[in-house]
């Protein structure tokens, strides 16, 4: 095939508009449509007594006021709980405004509609709530001490509890191996807050047509399909009559996969009352206070080994922070559960979590989700087991390693789709050397003396960590080459920048033998294609990729078959080059795939030339056969979908050498190593892109970034100013290897890259920060005065 | 509240505009002028998103009242590109070196990087890390960013 374009580092075609500033973000569209702003709460935890807008009423520009008694039946129901899980007992969502008790400061209380967003805002300054406050609950201790409840009808403010368990080879209990074991250690560790955080925050827009009653929604989202079906439920609209729209989208992260928000199904019913466009763009503090934050956790450890460092028994215990309501389930800490044992052979695992209930915003996936928590937890502790046999900590990790001859290898546990947790390939030995080698980990210790004498201080650190990508239930595409040889593509889960448009075309390209030039992509659109699940889980490429490349099968086959018929040649002696079918071995006998497409499609009428090739009396069908042959279709097009049977694992290591200040305490990155094993690898370039953006991320969670709430349930750092997204002056230049070991689980051989990069971050830093000062690290994130204050605290012994 | 009539030039064009006086000067471009490549992202000047040229100059156009911005010229990201079409140095550079991902910070490092090759057309490595370490990303972690200055100062150079 000559159209190869599957490996290869293509250019995205996504760029010149976003260069030019032609791209279409929420708050570009609808230029004229209304604005909401919302007043919400400034108390954690309160109960409203009265809400008095009589202020409010008389600003010019206004258009309507709403709080939760204004909304119709289903409206006023609590949202969505996305993902029970049986585990999940006391599982509790939010209404779209809130009904009687606020939970979390930026809770929505009141809607307001005016002719701009300036307006409402005024509007929403008059409107006075009176609240008695009630005592909030902040962090995971006082949440579990339980003093006061964050919902009252949730004891010891617990929504969920879980315990896997995974016998030794021998039928022993996790706490059984660990106190038979040669060598025992027991430790805390902990992860803060953070947050997705993408530049461009949530927004929505709706346009009712009254006419026809229909409504088009667009939404900042990463799943188009599922808001559309929440909107069509929750409004109790017919569904054909509900097309929601992802345009794009300035990054998302995860934040974005929970839905509906309260505003996806406000803002849509507001455009149906008013009859008038309607939107709402957050603003970044409401961004901070009332979309959804991640990775607060507490992990308590007891590990037994031999004397290798063979992880015999793990026991792990942990505490989740889901903030005031669970509308995306418990993903978060399964996840942590399940990922934790990462690349290694654990003797004999038990994992258990409560979640639990705080008045802070609500906890849903962010990059990475709760993975960077499992692997903080597994690389610490097999930091932990090396410094306590005197071994080397890549020594200890090589003796837990799965075996590259061991695969599949069954893990024992439910991971996050419900299916069984069985790893479907990877190198992870060689994966290891790889990294030893890019980072020169053997060469350290004589730069670590050589630094030493200089009066500098520097340490190096690792991490490794397994990831489930690609989770289902499904993806599909839909594939159709039209009568001018243009190839449109689409499938349904939506880009948030991942360069969606050009691996997908990409693929078309190459399956069916095009240039990439006639191929158009569509994402995210539920007017193109209705059934899909989303984007997260790093499952894009996997699974629309798949369900793209098996449509192009179909197309494909339908091309040769047409075509074998008017070239009168056998379909199997065709192939598909430049967009042309040919005989293979004689390329003057050539049908272009435009022609193709003609003919697919028996015409009466011809509406320019080339079409009336395929119009009755051109002679091109045969009158002993009906035009279109039982159970073909016209139209040279193809949709299939692809459901895998679990999850495909891709894996990676990290290593990070940090030079740590002796006075400051300034922690600076000297040197970051990353290999990489995704499987087939579709574009290079946005892969290394991917990965660079998710250290970049991680680095960002190691040092700087953390949500700070003080004891009333106020977040003190909700803006840029004070939560530290690091500019490019903090983020070191990452250097990367990959291996390939392909997933045998899909056509393609495709593993998820998306959230990768993110994941072992806190763990490598901790570890090398470790490293360079012989003091302990169990908590991250880590900044200057903390490690200040470790320092102190050590030398006073 | 009393409008404001304001004239601006932006991207050589002469705009006329009438304006609450504290409508920021981003949202009269995005919303009164309809160009909607200048982004914002944080609306308290920390994130550069909506970073234009005023005067040559970058600036934060959230952090500006558009009445503070009449008389005066505006380029914003619409205004980089020859008026063929032809990406700019800046933007070609951008391309090739895949320093964009969602494209949502995009506009603002295009005028930043332009303004900052202008007056440094051949920039090390830590001017470059300087020059733009007022703009935030999420996506990219500036990697191909920063690739993406030092390529277009070599463009800028084959051209001249």
């Amino acid at each position: 095939m000559t159209t190869r374009l599957f490996g290869e580092p293509v250019r995205r075609r996504e760029d010149p508009r976003l260069l030019t500033g032609r791209g279409r973000y929420l708050d570009d569209i609808g230029e004229g449509a209304y604005e909401v702003a919302f007043v919400r709460s400034p108390h954690a935890h309160a109960r409203i007594r009265d809400i008095d807008v009589s202020a409010a009423i008389d600003v010019e520009g206004l258009v309507a006021i709403h709080t939760w008694e204004d909304l119709p039946a289903r409206l006023a129901e609590p949202l969505p709980l996305l993902i029970p899980h049986p585990a999940l007992t006391h599982g509790r969502t939010a209404y779209p405004l809130a009904r009687d008790v606020v939970r979390h400061v930026g809770e929505p209380v009141v809607m307001v509609v005016a002719r701009d967003r300036y307006l409402a805002e005024d509007v929403c300054g008059l409107i006075e709530v009176d609240y008695e406050p009630l005592a909030p609950v902040v962090g995971i201790e006082e949440a579990t001490r339980a003093e006061a409840l964050v919902h009252e009808d949730v004891p010891g403010n617990v929504g969920a509890h879980l315990v896997q368990e995974v016998r030794s080879a021998t039928g022993l209990g996790a706490r059984e191996a660990i106190e038979a074991a040669p060598y025992r250690l027991e430790f805390g560790l902990d992860i803060e807050r953070s947050a997705s955080m993408p530049l461009e925050g949530r927004g929505v827009h709706a346009r009712w047509d009254a006419g026809d009653r229909s409504l088009r929604v667009h939404s900042s989202t990463q799943t188009s399909t599922s808001v559309r079906m929440a909107i069509a439920a929750k409004l109790d609209l017919p569904l054909p009559q509900v097309e929601v729209v992802a345009p794009d989208v300035g990054g998302g992260f995860g934040v974005k996969i929970v839905h509906p928000w309260p505003e996806e199904v406000l803002v849509p019913w507001a455009a149906m009352l008013l009859g008038h466009e309607v939107r709402w763009t957050e603003d970044r503090r409401e961004h901070f206070v009332s979309s959804a934050h991640e990775r607060a956790q507490t992990h308590h450890v007891r590990v037994g080994f031999d004397e290798r460092g063979r992880v015999l028994g793990l026991d792990v215990t942990i505490v989740h922070d889901h903030g005031a309501y669970t509308p995306y389930g418990i993903i978060v800490p399964i996840i942590t559960s399940t990922q934790l044992p990462g690349p290694y052979k654990l003797g004999a695992y038990r994992v258990e979590f409560s979640s639990v209930y705080t008045n802070t915003v609500q906890v849903t996936p962010y990059r990475g989700a709760g993975r960077p928590q499992a692997v903080f937890c597994m690389e610490r502790t097999m930091d932990r087991v090396a410094e306590h046999l005197g071994l080397d900590r890549t020594a200890v990790r090589e003796a837990n390693f799965i075996q590259p001859e061991e695969f599949p290898y069954d893990q024992g546990l439910i991971f996050q789709d419900g299916r069984p947790l069985i790893y479907d390939s990877g190198d992870y030995p060689e994966s290891l050397r790889r990294l030893k080698d890019l980072v020169g980990w053997d060469d350290f210790p004589a730069l670590k003396e050589q630094a030493a004498k200089q009066g500098r201080r520097i340490g190096i650190g690792l991490g490794c960590y397994v990831e489930g990508t690609g989770v289902g239930p499904y993806e599909g595409g839909h594939v159709q080459v039209t009568s001018d040889g243009r190839v449109h593509v689409s499938t349904g889960l939506t880009s948030q920048g991942q360069g969606h448009e050009t691996v997908f075309a990409q693929i078309a390209a190459s399956e069916l033998g095009v240039p990439i030039e006639r191929v158009s992509v569509v994402t995210g659109d539920t007017r193109r294609f209705g059934y899909a699940v989303g984007t997260f889980a790093s499952r894009a490429a996997v699974m629309s990729g798949n369900a793209i490349a098996l449509a192009c099968g179909k197309v494909r086959e339908k091309a040769l078959r047409i075509a074998a018929d008017a070239l009168e040649a056998d379909p199997g002696d065709l192939e598909i080059v430049e967009g042309e079918v040919r005989v293979v071995g004689s390329p003057g006998t050539a049908l272009p795939l435009a022609t193709v497409a003609v003919l697919s499609n028996p015409l009466r009428y011809a509406f320019d030339e080339e079409a009336g090739r395929a119009t009755q009396f051109a002679g091109t069908s045969s009158p002993d056969r009906p035009p279109v042959a039982e159970g073909d279709e016209p139209g040279l097009e193809g949709r299939d979908y692809y459901s895998p049977i679990r999850s495909t694992f891709a894996s990676g290591m990290h290593a990070a050498i940090v030079e740590t200040d002796p006075l400051t305490a300034e922690i600076r990155i000297l040197r970051y190593a990353v290999v990489h094993d995704c499987g087939n690898l579709i574009n290079p370039m946005i892969v290394e892109g991917q990965i660079h953006g998710g250290v970049a991320q991680g680095v960002g969670g190691a040092l700087y970034e953390r949500m700070v709430y003080d004891e009333h349930g106020q977040l003190l750092n909700a803006s840029f100013m004070d939560f530290l997204m690091p500019y490019a002056t903090e983020i070191p230049r990452v250097e990367t290897a990959h291996l390939q070991t392909p997933s045998p689980l899909n056509p393609l051989g495709v593993k998820g890259a998306g959230e990768a990069g993110v994941i072992p971050v806190s763990a490598v830093i901790a570890s090398a920060v470790e490293d360079a000062e012989g003091i302990r690290i169990d908590r991250m994130p880590i900044s200057p005065s903390e490690l200040f204050d470790l320092r102190r605290a050590a030398s006073s012994g | 509240m009393r409008d404001i009539a304001i004239t601006l030039t932006v991207n050589g064009i002469v705009r006329r505009a009438t304006v609450p006086g504290r409508r920021l000067l981003s949202d009269c471009l995005r919303h009164d002028l309809g160009l909607t490549g200048t982004h914002v992202g944080c609306e308290h000047g920390v994130c550069g998103c909506c970073t234009v040229l005023l005067d040559g100059q970058p600036v934060r156009s959230c952090l500006m009242f558009a009445a503070t911005a009449d008389g005066h010229e505006v380029t914003t990201v619409e205004g980089l590109a020859e008026p063929d079409g032809t990406l700019s140095p800046v933007q070609r550079a951008f391309a090739e070196c895949h320093g964009l991902q969602c494209g949502f910070c995009t506009p603002g490092f295009l005028c930043t990087v332009t303004a900052l090759l202008r007056d440094n057309p051949a920039p090390g490595e830590e001017e470059v890390v300087e020059g733009i370490s007022g703009n935030l990303c999420r996506c990219t972690g500036y990697q191909n960013i920063v690739r993406a200055v030092h390529r277009a100062a070599e463009i800028l150079a084959e051209e001249r």
